[in-house]
């Protein structure tokens, strides 16, 4: 049985903890609120760009000549995933979901006889792969968003780097593997194919039904399509990669929100169990005495 | 065509939000090769935006005009799209604000190290100064 002085060190540790744990909460719902408002005003610009190309690309279907990143390269070996996870821990499942999915579409791709090449974004995501994927991983890029949150301008880098693998020859297919923002309890794991560029990319809520009529028309280009397109598509992957950078902020945030919430719930319990046990061995001690007491005036 | 029947459904969206969604008699959007005015029923087009000022027309009359730094537009008969980088009413540019970031992007056309990023700030340095001139021609206009 435990001394007082254990039980009392014990409940001292858990409360130190639940302070840091509620702390993390704090934190994190502040953060929350900036990177939800960020993620979720990015979604009008990244649905309307995707439907642009869309609408480029259905006048482009059966052309020879389409750009590569457009229409892709021809071949469908070797596929690229860029996986975006957190660069901290202490986040529930945020990045064991994005793993796990990582981890199913290799074996998936790989069954299949494709070669798989994995961009890590994120430190855990690097780390939790490299123990039986350590071949695959390409790169790793770290440390994004600091004080001000997701920028622009580290989109489009890790943009020129993945073009600049594409051009290079060094992969097909890219797809990214991202946490969507729902709620600061629910993030949906997301694999969505950048190039090729597919129509099956639209498949966000918010495209109303009927949409699609404009799909099908014949637009006139001004400047020429190929000039459009030259500009309008790393834009369209540069804004796709940015979105996805702020979705899996959010997430990110959401999710430690709610493992710090349930964190601090749990040590608040067992510093309530651990407060009787003290008090019980308390009592215990007490009444052991007493009788020590007693029965040594009785013995006289 | 079946949902407006004279109205054009416009919509402009910088990253961070969605600027303007609604209907308007007409929209003209400045495009690197020449204005185009949108009309309900339009034929459908792609071009790309240059540095300027969006106007749009209700009841016959300009009623906003929105300052754009560059983009795309899409235009099916029933929607007008303008994506831009950046978009603000022309009446809130700040002359002082503008003149300051210019500077800025001077100063750093003078450090940029690659052509890529000289190319970069010479372009941001004409979009902030087509936006001074856009503010200008909004004060003579109301003179």
């Amino acid at each position: 049985m435990p001394s007082l002085k254990d039980l009392k060190n014990r409940i001292d540790s858990v409360k130190s903890t639940r302070k840091i744990t509620s702390a993390m909460k704090m934190v994190a719902a502040a953060k929350l609120r900036r990177s939800q408002e960020a993620a979720e005003a990015g979604r009008d610009y990244t649905l309307r760009m995707d439907r642009m190309v869309q609408s480029l690309a259905a006048s482009f279907a059966g052309v020879d000549g389409a750009p590569e990143l457009l229409a892709g390269n021809g071949a469908d070996q070797t596929h690229l995933l860029v996986v975006f996870t957190s660069d901290r821990g202490l986040c529930g499942g945020f990045n064991g979901s994005i793993v796990r999915e990582t981890r199913r579409r290799i074996a998936d791709l790989k069954s299949r006889g494709k070669t798989v090449k994995i961009l890590c974004v994120g430190r855990k995501g690097r780390d939790q792969l490299k123990g039986d994927h350590k071949s695959l991983i390409v790169d790793a890029v770290t440390g994004l968003g600091g004080k001000s949150g997701i920028q622009y301008a580290e989109a489009t880098q890790l943009r020129d780097k993945i073009t600049g693998m594409f051009e290079a020859g060094e992969f097909d297919v890219c797809s990214i593997l991202f946490n969507r923002f729902q709620s600061a309890m629910t993030q949906v794991v997301t694999l969505k194919q950048l190039i090729p560029f597919t129509a099956s990319a639209v498949n966000d809520p918010g495209v109303k039904a009927g949409d699609e009529g404009g799909l099908k028309a014949s637009y006139i280009f001004e400047p020429e399509e190929e000039e459009i397109l030259k500009a309008l598509l790393p834009k369209n992957l540069g804004v796709q990669v940015f979105q996805a950078l702020l979705e899996s902020a959010a997430s990110e945030h959401g999710a430690r929100m709610t493992a710090m919430d349930n964190a601090t719930r749990n040590a608040g319990e067992m510093i309530h169990n651990l407060t009787l046990t003290y008090n019980r061995t308390r009592q215990a001690y007490i009444t052991k005495e007493l009788i020590e007491i007693i029965s040594g005036a009785e013995a006289l | 065509m079946e949902t407006t029947a004279e109205l054009v459904q416009f919509e402009l969206v910088a990253p961070q939000r969605l600027v303007k969604s609604q209907a308007v008699e007409m929209v003209v959007v400045p495009c690197t090769e020449g204005d185009i005015g949108v009309l309900p029923g339009h034929a459908p087009l792609i071009a790309t935006v240059r540095p300027g000022v969006i106007e749009m027309y209700e009841n016959g009359m300009r009623t906003q005009s929105i300052f754009v730094a560059g983009g795309f537009v899409e235009v099916n008969p029933q929607r007008c799209t303008v994506l831009v980088e950046e978009a603000i009413a022309t009446g809130a540019i700040d002359r002082e604000k503008v003149e300051a970031r210019i500077a800025a992007a001077k100063q750093a056309l003078e450090d940029a190290q690659s052509e890529a990023e000289k190319a970069q700030h010479e372009s941001g340095i004409e979009m902030l100064e087509a936006m001074l001139d856009a503010m200008e021609s909004v004060v003579h206009t109301h003179q």
